[in-house]
């Protein structure tokens, strides 16, 4: 084969990797995600009885022996923002599992052999999360008014609070995101989540005050990203703690994470073969 | 001449101490339709993931449609389809979301995804089904519905991993017929497959892989000419009595006599004089008292090609041990 002979070949038709294709792929993604949880409620389901079994728990079985001794309002006020955090970091769990599935079950392959953006099976994986996290949360908020929970503060702080939420779970669902990749398995992915999953949950201030807890707990309940994010959010609907540190630690984590683990799951799936 | 559609060369694929393609050489002409033909852990799906730019290669070069793998892969994915060996399609999602979303997300747009989704849902008759999910699809559905997702936008140069393995023999001929009509729009095609009898039917070449290596190439007639004339097939109807038939048949013909176990089956390539050595062959086992249930003078098959080559049937596992011990470790996945 000489040089010569080589026809320039026909110019794609389309041109791909602009700005308006990768919005369009991710959406793209994201729907085909989203019809997954609307063909198969019990999804969806699951994954809404078990907070508001949560609740039904603390409120009525154990809430009468926690003892809050700085809380201005009744103990279902102080379960409810532990209770959405706890929602949207289970949710965001599902990005590692629905990873993997798409991974064993060859339609990563598809993707990737399509001229589509690279980023957008994982943006719109970890956005078909957040839309989902965010209707769960909505329902808890409706369950938690039936059980007599009561916002303090006003709408603005109330939205804030929900988007602190939703932003906090989309930053775990990308850590969610690496795990599946990493092991490319639906139940160990599945299994890995609880592993880190629960000392975030249950060594933190989502459903007890820190200084309930023993000693050396104490130090980490106070930075884990768990706390500072439930007691962001108890400030931004209860009024309640006042100070802005947790605030400003709660975005820190929110930060650090995506910084750390966007890179790492983008590069991972990259070389994902 | 222009540009062949593929071309591969000193390509190397390593996983670790396995040489999944150990350079490798190929060239496909521009709308033809090539067979890649090997058994299990010949390194033919490797292969088509490098050249669907779904791996990296180690070492060597390839060139699709006149892009770099490598270095235009970008570019590369918008002009090649691909159906992997295992259906990739979104089972909660119709048969027609299946192959809007392709469409979409190749940038054809959402009307002409929506106008080519129905073209091929009628092609491949699925348009009944197309608005049920894909999971109540059956595997031939599922192969269908694949192999047209990777049609949605026109490429030049399409890839399918073993496109017929688990379907019924009505399904395959389906598929046959459907590949066939693809090659007369001028898509290149490049197949692999485990069936000599399905690179004889739908290929214009053929290589022959094995342990990662090429280790024949031709037209399918060129391969057949290989064996050198005709092949002589005896069914030996007591199977005790199949060591006596080989001794008896050995030296008869042009090359060594292969026996398949099960099937009771010995064939023996017996070059261009077939009919004299026929007469021979039922003379020797009459005296040897063997008897025989089946006994033929055929034109060789791929089969016997591949016999001749490696001295093993496509079937049988390879000899190469490492190969095989690889295999067994690789992660496996559900087939649909
Ligand atoms: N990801 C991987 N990691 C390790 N080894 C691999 C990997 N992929 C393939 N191999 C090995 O490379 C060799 C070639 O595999 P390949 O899948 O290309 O074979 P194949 O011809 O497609 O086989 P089959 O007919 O079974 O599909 C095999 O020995 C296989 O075990
Ligand atoms: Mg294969």
């Amino acid at each position: 084969m000489s040089a010569i002979d080589v026809e320039a070949p026909a110019p794609p038709v389309v041109h791909h990797g602009t700005v308006a294709n990768t919005v369009s792929d991710i959406l793209a993604v994201t729907k085909r995600n989203l019809i997954r949880y609307v063909r198969v409620p019990s999804l969806l389901v699951f994954s809404t009885i078990q907070p508001v079994m949560f609740v039904l728990l603390f409120r009525y079985v154990f809430g009468n022996a926690i003892r809050l001794p700085f809380f201005p309002y009744p103990y279902v006020d102080y379960l409810m923002p532990g209770i959405f955090i706890q929602t949207v970091i289970f949710g965001s769990t599902q990005t590692g599992v629905g990873l993997a599935e798409d991974l064993t079950k060859g339609m990563v392959d598809r993707f990737r052999s399509l001229p589509m953006a690279r980023s957008a099976v994982l943006a719109g994986r970890t956005l078909s999360d957040t839309v989902r996290n965010a209707f769960v949360v909505l329902l808890m908020t409706i369950v938690g008014y039936l059980v007599g929970f009561r916002i303090h503060t006003s709408i603005v702080p109330a939205v804030a609070g929900v988007v602190l939420a939703l932003a906090f779970g989309l930053a775990f669902s990308w850590i969610s995101a690496w795990i599946g990749l990493a092991v490319r398995d639906v139940e160990s992915t599945q299994a890995a989540s609880f592993v880190w999953i629960f000392p975030l949950v249950f060594a933190s201030t989502a459903f007890v005050s820190a200084s309930s807890l023993p000693g050396w707990l104490q130090a980490w309940a106070k930075i884990n990203p768990v706390s500072v994010t439930v007691d962001s959010l108890r400030a931004l609907l209860e009024g309640w703690p006042s100070q802005a540190y947790h605030l400003w630690a709660s975005i820190g984590w929110v930060v650090g994470i995506l910084v750390v683990f966007v890179p790492l799951s983008v590069n991972k799936y990259r070389r994902s073969v | 001449m222009a540009e062949p559609a593929i071309i591969v060369h000193g390509l190397k694929k390593y996983f670790g101490e396995v040489r999944a393609l150990d350079g490798v050489d190929i060239e496909v002409t521009r709308g033809t339709v090539f067979g890649l033909l090997g058994p299990n852990g010949a390194g033919k799906t490797t292969m088509v993931r490098i050249l669907a730019t779904l791996l990296p290669p180690d070492d060597g070069e390839a060139r699709v449609a006149g892009y770099d793998v490598v270095k235009e892969a970008a570019t590369l994915r918008s002009v090649i389809g691909l159906t992997g060996q295992y259906a990739a399609v979104d089972e909660h999602l119709t048969g027609r979301e299946n192959l809007e979303l392709v469409g979409v997300l190749n940038h054809i747009g959402k009307p002409e995804s929506r106008k080519r989704a129905v073209e091929l849902l009628e092609r491949f008759d699925l348009i009944e089904a197309a608005d049920r999910q894909a999971k109540t699809y059956s595997g031939g559905m599922r192969r269908r519905l694949d192999l047209a997702a990777s049609l949605v936008a026109n490429p030049q140069v399409l890839f399918l991993d073993e496109p017929t393995t688990g379907l019924d023999p009505r399904g395959r001929m389906q598929l046959w017929g459907i590949i066939r009509e693809l090659v007369q729009e001028e898509t290149t095609l490049l197949l692999t497959t485990q069936y000599l009898e399905e690179a004889d039917v739908l290929s214009d070449r053929i290589a022959v892989i094995d342990g990662g290596h090429v280790i024949a190439e031709g037209t399918p007639d060129e391969l057949k000419s290989r064996v050198g004339g005709e092949v002589i097939e005896v069914v030996v109807a007591d199977p005790s009595q199949l060591e006596v038939a080989v001794a008896q048949l050995s030296g008869l013909g042009t090359g060594a006599p292969h026996v398949d176990e099960i099937t009771r089956r010995i064939t023996v390539p017996v070059g261009e004089h077939g009919g004299h050595v026929l007469a021979e062959t039922v003379r020797r086992l009459d005296q040897a008292g063997v008897e025989f249930t089946d006994l033929a003078l055929r034109r060789p098959t791929l089969d016997d090609v591949f016999m001749t080559l490696t001295g093993h049937a496509a079937e049988e596992a390879p000899a190469n041990g490492q190969a095989a011990a690889a295999r067994g470790g690789r992660r496996g996945r559900g087939r649909a």
